[in-house]
Parts: C-alpha cells; structure tokens; sequence
C-alpha cells in the first residue's frame, strides 16, 4: 500500500480539477459536494490503509520514501517529487484527511445556496492537496511547494467574500505575513543546505539524508541561525508571536475555512515543521529557549485577549492562537510528542467548536433574516439560551469546550497537561522551566475562563435575540451535525490513546509511536541538559492536580460572572475601564503593527512614487520626449513639400559627398 | 576606343543640362523629362565604359535603367493626370500639401 501515497494528494487534486474547471458548468449542489468530499474521502480511506499496514511493521522499519518522479537534478543539487512516510507524516495524514472529510460534508450543508459553491469546495480540495504536500514531502522543497500552497489556500478562502472590503483586506494581511515567514523558510534552507554542502560536501534537501548527517551539525552556531529563520517561518504560518495578527482578521473567511485551515490544519504546520526537524532544532540550545519562549507568550498573550472579544469566532481564533502557543511550548522544550499529540487534539476539539460556532452562526443568520433584522449574527451578545434550540450542537460544543479547558478523561487534557509537565520537568531550560510552567498554567486558566464565557454566553441564561425572530432558531440539519457528533466524539475520546504514563491505565501509544522520529532529538538534546533531580511522582501528581484546580477557577469565575451575576463584567469594565479597553483593542497590536511596520512602507511607497517615479523615472522619459520634440518643432521646417528644396538639398548634398572623396 | 573621353564629355553636359533642369524648372513634365535625360546620360556612361573595358556588364545595366525609366514615365504620367485633375495645373510648386 506504501507505493500508492502518491494517490493521497493525487485524489484532492482531481477533485480541484473536476469542481475548478468544470463546476460551474455542473451546478448541481449536491454533485460538487459529493466530488470534493468524495476526493478528500478517498485520500482518507488510503490514509488508514497505510496507517494499518504501518502499525504492522516493526517499529524500525516505519520510514517509506516514494519517489513519483525525478524533479530537479542539476549538479550537486537533488530534488525529487518524493513523499516520505513516517510515523508522524501517518499522523498528520490521518489528521488532515479525516478532519478534512468532515469538514467537507458539513461545508455541503453550511454552503449550501451560496454563491460560488463550487469555487469554495475547488480552492478546498485545493487546500487538502497543498496540506497533504506539506506533511508528506520528503525533502524541504516539495514541503515547501505545500507551505505555499496552504498560503495560497489560505488567501483565496479568507477572501471568498471578495465583495466585502474586510474580507479582501484580511487575505491580503494574511498572505503579506505568510510571506515575511516564507522568507525566513527560504533563508533557513539555503543556510542549512549550503553549510552542510561546503562543510561535508553532503549537498541535500532531503529530511532523511540531513538526519543521517545531523551529527555534523555544530550545537549552536549555524544551526542557530537557521532554526531561527526556520522558526520565523513557523511563526508566520502558525500565527505565533510576532506574526499572529492575520490569524483573528482571517475568520472573515467561512466557518468551515476557520475549522480546517486556521485552526486543525494549515495553523500546525509550523508545529509540524518543527517536529519533522527536530533533529535540527534540538541542536540549537538558543533556538529552543526562543521557540519555548514565544510559545508560551503567545499562549498567554492571545488567552487574554479571548477573554474580552465578543465575536464567537474572534474568541474562537484567539484560542487557536493561544493553543498553537503552547504546541510551540511544548516543542520549545523538547517534548515533540507532546506538541504533536496536542496538535492532534486540538484539531479535533477545535474542529468540533468552529464547526458548532458555524451551526450556532447559521441557525442566528437563517432567524434574523426571517425578521428581516440587520444584528450581527455573530455577537454573543446576541444569542444566549441557545441550548434548547439547538442541543445537539450544544452538547458537542459543550464536550469540545471541557476539552480545551483540560478537565481530566477528556482529550485536551491528557495533551495539555503533557506539555504542562514537560514545560515544568524538561532538563533543557533550567530556571527558566518555572517561568515557562508557571507561564502556560495561567495561560490554561484563561483559556478555561474564555471558553465558558463563550458557552454561557451563547448556550444559556436568557435568550437575547430579538425575540419577534425567537421561533425560528432551530437545530442544523443532519450533513452538519453529524461532522459535529463525530468531532465531538474525538474531542472526548481521541486523548486515550496517548495517556500519559502516571496514571497508567493504558499504555501511551502515541509516545511508543512516535518514538523512533524524536528518538534522535532526544539524544542530541540529552548532551546539553542539565541533570538536576528529576521530579518525583508526588510533584507531578501535584502538578496535574493543580492544573486540573487551576482549570476549574477559570470555569468558576466564567459562572460567576456570565450565569450566577450577570452584572459583574459590566462591574468590572467600569472598574477597570483602561485595562478592558486595551484588551477589547487586542493591546493595541494592530494599531502598532500600522504605526511601526505599515504605515511606513506606505509613506515609503509614496515617496517612491511620487518622489521617485513621478519626479525621477516619468522626469527621463518625459524629458526624452521634450528633448525630442523641441528639436523637431525647429527642424520640421526643413520638410517644406516643395519638391525644389528637397531638390536641391539632394543636388547638394551629392556635390558635398563627391567633393569630400575628390578632395580628400 | 580612341574618343572615350567624347563620350564621358557629352555624358557630363547631358546629366549637367538635366540636373539643371530639374532644379529650376516648375513645370512637372519638363523636370520628368530632364530627368530621364539625367537617367540617359548615365546610360551613355555606361554603354561607353562597357565598350572601352570589354565587359558587357554595363550593357545590361543599361536594360535595366531603360525599363525602370519606362515603368517610371507610365506611373509619372498618371500620376500627373491625376493631379491635373485635381487642381487644373502641373506646377510642382503646387503639390505642397506633404510639409511639416
């Protein structure tokens, strides 16, 4: 079965083609639906075939290249169109193509009746297949053509209300960030590829062979450098300090893009990338400690941010950010399988709650237009007790939201606490570990604190709608409920089978599988750790209860102030009016992104415009064509249209040449 | 060839008489003829020299510029009837229109 990965991202691609060319033509709803679910289905279907098979072998023996074809070959320089199979490229597989199937159905019933329902599930497909390029490539450059890809996706998808100016201006955002990471990508391979090539003579793209050459890497040093530009990459893909604005402004896009793309899939690569270079990274002390860093500033820093938003997606994309901050976290501190297995987590629950916002913004949308009223169908404000209306949306909401909070025997917890534990016990950091802990775990207690507000907001008290349109909440249909209850499902369940070792009622699979990928990082990083005491059972007991504590104040205070005393956020907000200005304002990021970074390039665009291209560059051409014309106004005399001058000018002028060879 | 230099001779003050022509006279038939003058005192040219050196070249030159100079009166005829057509008169100082 190995041999035909190729067909994973050959099945999306088919679909691109059929629905991008021919969809418009086809009409037919329920045909182009089926063509990109069906597509993306089939890669999933492939995907477990290879899952099983792998989980068959021995544990050594799960890495598979396929070359499809020969790419670029020239001089020392190699690149195949090849896929590398691995344990961690089955995970995100399996991630990508099962959430994406999903999504896929439920985007047959949210779409449906949209304009351009073809194009959406085109650029969708088109999606899948970048994505699946991405996880899949065996050497930096085909990764790369997914990286972009996923970019490109991205920009189309956000911007699919093209009409909307808020729309166009938010996948232009996205795509101009994209691209300052890209760049550090791109510097980051050329360094890592021309170091290793003049030093060792070993000129390679290719994740197995510079893996089997890591131990010519230096500790630090260039490796430093390169994983820092790398990680710029990571940042601008993954939303993540300095780089994560575009990330909120891109749910302007539809509720199933907000799922897949910014959220369980496209989000994570740079999670991913770290994890498929982790013998890259580990090598640099430096780059950990920055990557740990901005993982858990982001994850605090987005976490307060989602407390004061009132749009449900906004606080949705905020967690996102914020749970993509400690996916860095735990990679910052060497505990790649647990960055991974949050990663996996958090694509299902967080799936589950875009998804849910998405049932609970189109049962808001479908009620208000009956009224005829104007309200923003997204503001919480606006809704409350929609439990009633919608319980089936509600209970997997609810399920997905207690999974993110991390409350024990659901996924997010297993995967959080993990990252918690490592930040906390990892050997690399030394004092800094504290910070970073101490960092995460508030950060855990604001996402828990966020989360119910967005539940008690929109699930119970008293309805808020208007309430003429009352009657016409009602529960989605069955294509958007089912992706729910199944996601729902996963957010509960899907934390089982990477249990962690303390509480010892199941073995951790998802360690044992990842193991043989970080097992190399783990021994480069094992060189430069400190070997203090290791923690003993009774703190880590102690730590998983007090996240699990730390979890349930967040719940509390969200109860107190959304459901017991209804009045107490207003308390609060006069109270504190400074502080919950800045924080509905996001910290004034945006506005300090403009005055540092856009704002300049516009007035330096400016000057080149009307400084340098007005004055200089249209000043030479114009002035040619002055030059030129101003000799000719007097020359063009000479052309009188009598026939004697031209006459004589010839006579004379065969006189003068005549005599210059006579004479001279 | 003894009196080349006869010929050379004539040959210059025929050409010279044409150029002449063509540069003072207005009338356009008058400057047309002087110019198949000019053409034919070339022709004179190069019969004689292609006699004096032996080299039957400049004969069949001489073809070729008496077949131009005949498509050129067809074609210069016409275009002067046309033009008298137009504006009752010949005078190449009226043919104007083509300036600056």
């Amino acid at each position: 079965m190995f041999d035909y990965v190729w067909l994973i991202p050959f099945f999306p691609l088919v679909g691109f083609l059929i629905n991008g060319f021919f969809g418009k033509k086809i009409k037919n709803e329920a045909v182009i639906g089926a063509i990109g679910t069906l597509a993306i289905f089939s890669s999933f279907i492939v995907s477990c075939l290879i899952l099983v098979e792998m989980i068959g072998l021995s544990p050594e023996k799960r890495v598979f290249e396929k070359v499809v074809f020969p790419w670029i070959h020239s001089g020392n320089f190699k690149a195949d169109m090849a896929f590398l199979l691995d344990p961690l490229s089955c995970i995100m597989i399996m991630v990508v193509t099962g959430v994406g199937s999903l999504i896929h159905l439920y985007s047959i019933g949210y779409m449906h009746g949209e304009e351009g329902f073809y194009r959406f599930f085109a650029y969708l497909n088109l999606f899948c297949m970048s994505m699946l390029l991405l996880v899949l490539g065996s050497n930096m450059l085909v990764m790369f053509i997914g990286w972009e890809g996923v970019g490109l996706c991205s920009y189309l998808l956000i911007g699919y209300y093209f009409h909307k100016k808020s729309a166009g201006d938010a996948a232009k955002k996205a795509f101009v960030m994209n691209r300052v990471g890209d760049f550090g990508f791109l510097i980051g391979l050329f360094t890592l590829y021309w170091w290793l090539g003049s030093n060792h003579n070993i000129w390679t793209i290719n994740f197995t062979e510079i893996k089997a050459a890591s131990h010519l890497l230096p500790y630090g040093g260039v490796v430093t450098v390169a994983t820092l530009c790398f990680f710029v990459g990571a940042t601008g893909k993954s939303a993540q300090i300095p780089l994560f604005t575009w990330l909120p402004d891109a749910m302007e896009g539809p509720t199933p893009v907000s799922a897949l793309i910014h959220a369980a899939t496209m989000v994570t690569a740079g999670v991913y990338m770290i994890g498929r270079m982790s013998f890259v990274f580990i090598k640099s002390p430096e780059t950990m400690m920055v990557v740990a860093c901005v993982g858990a500033a982001t994850a605090i820093f987005a976490a307060t941010i989602g407390t004061a938003q009132n749009d449900i997606k906004r606080v949705l994309a905020y967690s996102t950010v914020s749970q993509l901050g400690f996916m860095f976290l735990a990679m910052g501190v060497g505990a790649f399988t647990a960055g991974i297995f949050h990663l996996m987590t958090h694509a299902f629950f967080k799936a589950c709650l875009f998804l849910g916002s998405g049932s609970v913004i189109h049962a808001m949308h479908y009620a208000l237009h009956k009224g005829h009223l104007h309200d923003d169908a997204q503001d919480m404000r606006n809704m409350g007790g929609l439990k009633k209306a919608m319980p089936i949306t509600f209970l997997t909401f609810f399920v997905s939201t207690i999974a993110i909070a991390g409350i024990p025997g659901f996924s997010g917890f297993f995967s959080k606490d993990e990252i918690l534990w490592m930040a906390f016990a990892n050997p690399l950091h030394g004092n800094l570990n504290i910070l970073l802990w101490g960092t995460g775990a508030i950060a855990a207690c604001f996402t828990a604190f966020y989360m119910f507000r967005l539940v008690f907001m929109t699930f119970f008290g008293e309805c808020r709608i208007n309430s003429k349109v009352k009657d016409h909440l009602h529960e989605s249909p069955l294509v958007i409920t089912i992706p729910l209850m199944v996601l729902g499902f996963l957010a509960v369940f899907g934390g089982y089978i990477g249990m962690p070792k303390l509480l010892g009622m199941l073995p951790n699979y998802f360690e044992h599988w990842l193991e043989p990928v970080f097992e190399l990082a783990g021994e480069y990083g094992a060189t430069y750790a400190h070997h203090g005491a290791h923690p003993s059972h009774a703190v880590e007991w102690a730590l998983m209860g007090g996240s699990v504590v730390i979890a349930l104040i967040g719940i509390a205070i969200a109860f107190t102030m959304y459901v017991q005393n209804t009045a107490l956020p207003k308390k609060f907000t006069d109270t504190f009016p400074t502080l919950h200005r800045a924080v509905y304002n996001k910290w004034y990021i945006d506005e300090l992104y403009d005055y540092a970074f856009v704002n300049p390039c516009k007035a330096l665009g400016q000057f080149l415009w009307k400084g340098f291209d007005v004055l200089v560059i249209d000043g030479i051409v114009n002035g040619v064509a002055g030059v030129v014309m101003g000799c000719s106004g007097v020359f063009r005399y000479m052309q009188s249209g009598l026939i004697h001058n031209y006459a004589w000018s010839m006579a004379f002028g065969v006189v003068v040449m005549l005599g210059y060879y006579v004479f001279k | 060839m003894e009196n080349l230099n006869g010929y050379l001779i004539i040959s210059a003050i025929l050409f010279s008489i044409g150029t002449i022509g063509v540069l003072t006279r207005k009338n356009a038939i008058v400057i047309f003829m002087c110019v198949e003058m000019m053409l034919n005192a070339v022709n004179l040219t190069f019969v004689a020299l292609s006699r004096h050196l032996g080299n039957l070249d400049g004969q069949v030159f001489v073809f070729f510029v008496m077949t131009v100079a005949a498509a050129e009166a067809a074609v210069g005829l016409a275009l002067m009837i046309a033009f008298y057509n137009n504006k009752e008169s010949i005078d190449v100082d009226d043919i104007n229109l083509m300036k600056w």
